[in-house]
């Protein structure tokens, strides 16, 4: 199979973009157009004058990549060059859940035919580990530390999918690095629905979370297998597809592979907090029938 | 000196100017239009979306986009992958492209906008002047000024051949006076398709968005790269000063009509005093000159056409006799207490042995009318400073003192 995606690119060893960019490649196949929003992913990736991509690929700014693919998707509709081309946005939390998020809900509400991958990584990591609204409930960031009288970041994740359902999207799904062939499929099916397609992925960042680059993929595998992020797929706003975890891991078992939630361990008042996230996790669980 | 294109009263007709420059747009044949709708460059959008309701562009898709940053932003995805690509704007929206005006220009694509120029906020106006498309003045944009609605129409068939020469690749505003121009009926001849076809081939772009040759856009530049792609955005404007001047002699070639190429000159050859400005303003100028050189005033008037690239060169060679320039401005750098124009002007005359003086008058801020009575008392405030020298350097005009 063709590399549209090569290494020698500038990410850390265990890079989650990296694996992502890969993946979603390999869903979309070799008939795309990729844009990218600013991030780890576009300056690990295109240092003038090298570049990782073999599609054609753009980056504008931070917060417009939805609107840049609009653009593409229009432009070649009017020069009768669409085709089967499909048009595919790799953008981090921060661009998509955050800054980017007015240009996406424009996006979807126009219906372009094209689908925007998130390659959530739960904070801004190409600035330093700042908090973004992806950042989880408890977790230390540079922006929301832990501290005498803090255990980190108050606010639980932004639902970004059911945002995107809202929009009326005809196919939503949320995937994991820690799941290649699912993340491969649900990108391919993405691309292959007309309109526009949303799929959110969790991806773990050894830097920003803390964890020895090996554990990327272990990582990822056990926050879904303690229901902290539920796999499934909705299609036109209703959930068709959910990955059963049957018993559940305790969520103590990924919290203490990070160091973004040692203080959980190690402060007082800890325990209360981890009841917290397993709240969090069972919920889920409930929810999605997990 | 200025060849004088007779305008055929047969082919002329009465239309709003918003509506001129959409039929000109039209007639460029675009592929991607996105904007956002912004008192006063509405009209302009809803006569496109009406011209794409009715069939009339062909290959062509209209985006409504939710904010004026992805307008322009969708135009960078769609000129990246080789699409004619149009905007219009003003204000508030104008300044919210800030940051993409920038990228556009940074990734060489040609987008032309047209930018019905309004005043910014605070306070709130809707009514003109020029300080919106000044604030973007450094971001790589070339700026075209038209002073009445048939060189504003006109000069968007230009603005696309400019900017998507070659040797330029750079984007390009085309500013009409919000209101003044954007809102008002004149007799104009329409931009003709037949001879637009001619004028204006369809656009080759150099490198596309394409899976068959896949190509980055948008890469990082570390310190070792960075200064040479700023270096040939430089290059690139220096060159959009003669294509300027080029597209303007082509386009009167074939439509026989003429507004000056970088600048244009009216009744210099003798003035002692000559006035710069650029817009609709141009129009009361004229004919305040044309009353006061009945009383034998020798005044005349350079209209600047191209703010950017800055058309220094012609600049210097049209007031190389002129006693005294006074340079109006409807904008204000504030802390400077100078209109952008004024600045410019004098910048481009230091280190050169014309030693004129400069006086700058900043006038007609958020849409305040200007008078032909105003213009004859700068005039005649001129002819005072010819006599004794600069007391006043840079002001504003028509103050209500009362007010203060």
């Amino acid at each position: 199979m063709k590399q549209l995606f090569v290494s020698g690119h500038r990410g850390c060893a265990g890079c989650c973009d990296a694996m992502a960019a890969k993946f979603t490649l390999m869903g979309a196949g070799e008939d795309c157009i990729v844009v990218s929003p600013t991030g780890c992913l576009e300056v690990m990736t295109t240092p003038f004058p090298e570049t990782s991509w073999n599609v054609p690929w753009i980056h504008s700014l931070f917060e417009n990549a939805a609107a840049v693919a609009s653009g593409i998707e229009a432009a070649l509709i009017a020069m009768g060059k669409k085709g089967n081309t499909r048009v595919v946005a790799i953008g981090g939390d921060g661009a998509t859940m955050d800054i980017g998020l007015q240009a996406i809900s424009g996006a979807f509400e126009r219906g372009h035919d094209f689908t925007y991958v998130c390659v959530d990584n739960e904070a801004y990591m190409n600035t330093g580990v700042q908090r973004s609204s992806g950042t989880p409930f408890d977790a230390s960031t540079t922006t929301s530390p832990v501290g005498k009288v803090s255990f980190g970041n108050q606010r639980p994740k932004k639902n970004m999918p059911a945002i995107i359902a809202a929009h009326g999207s005809p196919y939503v799904a949320t995937t994991s690095l820690g799941y290649a062939k699912d993340m491969i499929s649900k990108v391919k099916k993405a691309t292959e629905t007309p309109g526009p397609t949303y799929i959110h992925c969790h991806a773990p960042c050894t830097t920003g979370w803390g964890f020895d680059t090996s554990k990327t993929v272990e990582i990822a595998q056990m926050a879904v297998k303690t229901g902290l992020w539920p796999l499934f797929e909705m299609e036109n706003g209703e959930v068709t597809k959910v990955r059963k975890i049957g018993k559940a891991a305790p969520v103590e078992d990924y919290l203490k592979m990070q160091s973004r939630f040692k203080h959980l361990f190690s402060k007082e008042g800890g325990a209360e907090e981890i009841a917290k996230i397993q709240a969090i996790a069972d919920k889920n669980i409930e929810y999605y029938g997990l | 000196m200025t060849p004088k294109g007779d305008l055929k009263m047969d082919k002329m007709v009465v239309v709003e100017g918003s509506y001129a420059v959409a039929h000109a747009v039209k007639v460029c044949r675009p592929n991607v239009i996105s904007a956002y709708p912004i008192t006063p460059q509405t009209h302009i959008v809803e006569d496109l979306a009406k011209f794409i309701a009715d069939g009339e562009i062909q290959n062509c898709e209209c985006i409504n986009v939710e904010s004026e940053f992805s307008a322009l932003s969708a135009l960078v995805g769609s000129s990246a992958v080789g699409a004619r690509s149009y905007s219009a704007t003003t204000s508030q929206g104008l300044e919210l492209m800030h940051e993409v005006l920038f990228n556009v220009a940074g990734m060489r694509l040609p987008i032309v906008m047209t930018v019905a120029n309004r005043a910014v906020s605070a306070p709130i106006n809707i009514w003109n002047d020029h300080q919106d498309a000044i604030s973007q003045r450094d971001t790589g944009w070339i700026q075209l000024y038209g002073e009445n609605i048939q060189e504003v129409s006109d000069m968007t068939a230009q603005a696309f051949k400019i900017a998507e020469d070659k040797d330029i690749l750079m984007p390009a505003m085309v500013c009409m006076d919000g209101f003044i121009l954007s809102h008002v009926y004149e007799p104009l001849v329409m931009l003709e398709q037949d001879l637009t076809d001619e004028f204006l081939p369809s656009y080759e772009p150099l490198n596309i968005l394409d899976p068959k040759k896949p190509l980055s856009f948008g890469a990082f530049a570390d310190p070792n790269y960075y200064t040479e792609f700023r270096y040939m955005q430089q290059k690139a404007m220096t060159n959009a000063l003669k294509k300027i001047e080029d597209a303007a002699d082509e386009f009167y070639d074939l439509f026989g009509r003429y507004y000056g190429g970088l600048i244009d000159e009216y009744q210099t050859e003798d003035a002692d005093i000559i006035l710069m400005a650029m817009g609709s303003i141009i129009g009361t100028i004229k004919d305040t000159i044309d009353k006061l050189r009945q009383k034998g005033v020798k005044v005349g008037l350079l209209k600047v056409r191209a703010f950017r690239p800055f058309p220094a060169e012609a600049i210097r060679k049209a007031v190389k006799d002129a006693k005294i320039v006074v340079v109006l401005d409807k904008n204000i750098s504030l802390g400077l207490n100078e209109g952008a124009l004024f600045t410019e002007t004098k910048s481009c005359l230091y280190n050169t042995s014309n030693h004129v003086p400069v006086v700058g008058y900043m006038i007609g801020h958020g849409g305040r009318d200007i008078r032909m009575s105003t213009i004859e008392n700068i005039i005649s405030e001129a002819q005072e400073v010819m006599k004794s020298g600069i007391k006043v350097e840079s002001q504003f005009t028509d103050l209500r003192e009362e007010l203060l």
